[in-house]
């Protein structure tokens, strides 16, 4: 087993985005730090548009994530609808 | 009745495609070797270019778009900082000794690295990894700026600060970095990407950005939380540079996998020598601390590099050569690095200072099997000199590494108490090393190496050892910029200004 991650920045505009994150990958563990909040997964994290538009209520675009991004790892898949980080392990 | 209506906008893919892929050409009255010279000359073989593609399939016009709203963000919270004392709430000012090293060290290190990725986005064929490139580039020359922005609302008050240029191009422990953006821009384009977009980025940025960001959020700097999660919010975008360009060097030919696993050590042990300035300041300089250099190690060093080896397995990439080593240095390099820097303090642009008992009982807790056996007799050595009156100065030159340029502080991988010197003859001439990994890399381009400019030799060639004479060369003002931070104008400032913001006298 690897672990992939993401952090992002900890703000308003996150809050509902980790939500999504949470509710699409019950395996996930979520650790909040100081200005910061990286998630950890096991092999596989995916994040999809249509949850975060659920938490949001409005439309989003997934490239709006690169603004508040800190870091990731795991090899990088996105179209419209999703955003996964996968290691082959 | 529901009306359909005729999707308005591209997908990401068709995007991509019309604003990245359709923007290449086959040239027609020179030939592609001619317009890319310097593509085959390392050795590696790419059969399709166009198997190249960015992850996240960004556009031109989308990065200009979501690079603004960073820049906006960014402004918003450094003008609130200059207009709020952003300066007197931070911990206290032991802390900006870290932003000081930063800023001379680092800060070049990005714009380098700008100018580096503008030269291999001409270079490569690839219409992808052309675009990708400059808007690295772009990023780039954005962080060398915010950063200098940033930090120069510190300049206003305090010392250290007011020569980070001369400092990158002239005093000692910048050339530790500077070297290795030099050594990797006067690579081939494709060791350039393995050197910064792969080992720098991928493997070890994480190690030099998150802790330091976050123990910017730690100790009250609300500019360097900000320069910092702006460049971070790049890094991302980089880091997945740097592993498809493995990935695509690897997948388009065997005979690949061999340059780049020589890059791959190569390109570790450099950047992990860099990194030994990032674990004293974790270790040391911030009055309020996140984690220890192992822990961040464990995280981003074991956990997140073992991760992708294991994945990079499959194409017959090893762990770097130097890992071993590297696991072994853990425990020890941010102690031995810091007493260097203490008693060689007349010669740094910032501060240093014995750590107090709170801070070597944290110490002792972080690294239980090395501190309180081999280092803490030796700062209480040095405390109890402090206390006489005759603290320990160094005033002899160290002898610096041929290769990563830090001074030879470092000691066996198997045993801390010998001093690890290397030694190569080179035509005639004697070189010196702090380790087989830096050893290594000389004697496989020893004919670059021979040409690296060291710093403690120039004292010599242009000043015939006057110190001072060097001090005002590296615009470094005696007694205010270098020394003990105990005693210091910035201390004295700090406790001054910040007790004048809190009560009314």
């Amino acid at each position: 087993m690897s672990t992939v991650f993401i952090a992002l920045q900890a703000n308003e505009e996150t809050r509902p985005i980790i939500e999504a994150i949470e509710i699409d990958n019950p395996q996930a563990v979520v650790n909040r730090e100081p200005a910061m909040v990286k998630i950890d997964a096991p092999d596989r994290l995916v994040i999809r548009r249509e949850t975060i538009e659920e938490q949001i209520g409005r439309a989003f675009d997934l490239q709006e994530l690169q603004i508040n991004l800190i870091t990731l790892s795991g090899n990088v898949s996105e179209d419209e609808d999703t955003l996964s980080l996968t290691w082959n392990s | 009745m529901d009306m359909k209506t005729e999707k308005k906008t591209l997908n990401l893919k068709e995007r991509y495609r019309l604003l990245t892929r359709d923007l290449g050409w086959e040239p027609s009255y020179r030939s592609a070797d001619e317009v890319f010279p310097y593509v085959k000359y390392e050795g590696i073989k790419v059969h399709d270019w166009g198997k190249w593609e960015d992850p996240f399939r960004l556009t031109m016009d989308a990065y200009w778009k979501y690079q603004a709203e960073k820049e906006r963000k960014f402004y918003a919270i450094v003008d609130a900082h200059a207009q709020n004392n952003g300066h007197l709430n931070i911990t206290d000012a032991r802390y900006l000794s870290a932003l000081k090293l930063f800023l001379q060290a680092i800060s070049p290190g990005e714009y380098a690295a700008g100018k580096g990725f503008a030269r291999v986005g001409r270079e490569f064929p690839g219409v992808g990894t052309q675009v990708a490139c400059q808007m690295q580039a772009l990023d780039e020359i954005r962080h060398a700026q915010t950063q200098i922005h940033a930090l120069s609302n510190y300049n206003k008050y305090y010392d250290g600060f007011h020569a980070f240029a001369d400092a990158r191009d002239r005093i000692w422990y910048t050339s530790v970095a500077r070297s290795f953006f030099d050594d990797a821009m006067s690579a081939g384009p494709f060791e350039f990407m393995i050197a910064i977009g792969f080992s720098f980025e991928y493997v070890l940025t994480n190690l030099l950005f998150v802790p330091f960001m976050s123990g910017a959020a730690y100790n009250g700097d609300m500019a360097t939380v900000t320069f910092g999660f702006s460049a971070q919010s790049d890094e991302a975008r980089h880091m997945t540079l740097g592993l498809e360009c493995i990935k695509f060097m690897l997948e388009q030919d065997p005979d690949n996998l061999p340059i780049v696993q020589g890059w791959i050590d190569k390109w570790f042990w450099r950047g992990f020598r860099v990194l030994g300035l990032v674990s004293t300041m974790m270790d040391y300089m911030l009055p309020k601390r996140v984690m220890s250099w192992r822990e961040a190690w464990e995280i981003y060093g074991v956990e997140n590099g073992g991760a992708l080896f294991r994945d990079l397995a499959r194409y017959g990439v090893r762990p770097p050569k130097g890992w071993d080593d590297a696991e072994k240095a853990i425990d020890h390099m941010s102690h031995q690095i810091m007493l260097g820097l203490y008693q060689w303090s007349f010669g740094t642009s910032f501060h240093s200072w014995i750590p107090s008992d709170d801070d070597m009982e944290w110490l002792a807790k972080k690294y239980p099997t090395t501190f309180d056996k081999y280092y803490r007799p030796r700062w209480n050595h040095i405390k109890k000199l402090a206390a006489a009156g005759t603290p320990f100065k160094n005033f002899g030159l160290a002898k610096l590494c041929q290769c990563c340029q830090l001074p030879v502080v470092f000691t066996e991988p198997d045993d801390p108490t010998l001093l690890c010197n290397r030694e190569t003859v080179y035509e005639g001439e004697k070189y010196h090393f702090c380790s087989d990994g830096c050893q290594q890399v000389f004697e496989n381009e020893p004919e670059k190496y021979v040409q690296a400019w060291l710093p403690m030799p120039q004292l010599f060639q242009m000043f015939d050892g006057d110190v001072a004479a060097w001090m005002d060369w590296v615009s470094l003002r005696d007694g205010h910029d270098n020394g003990d931070y105990d005693g210091s104008r910035d201390q004295q400032n700090f406790q001054q200004w910040r007790g004048l913001a809190t009560s009314n006298q």
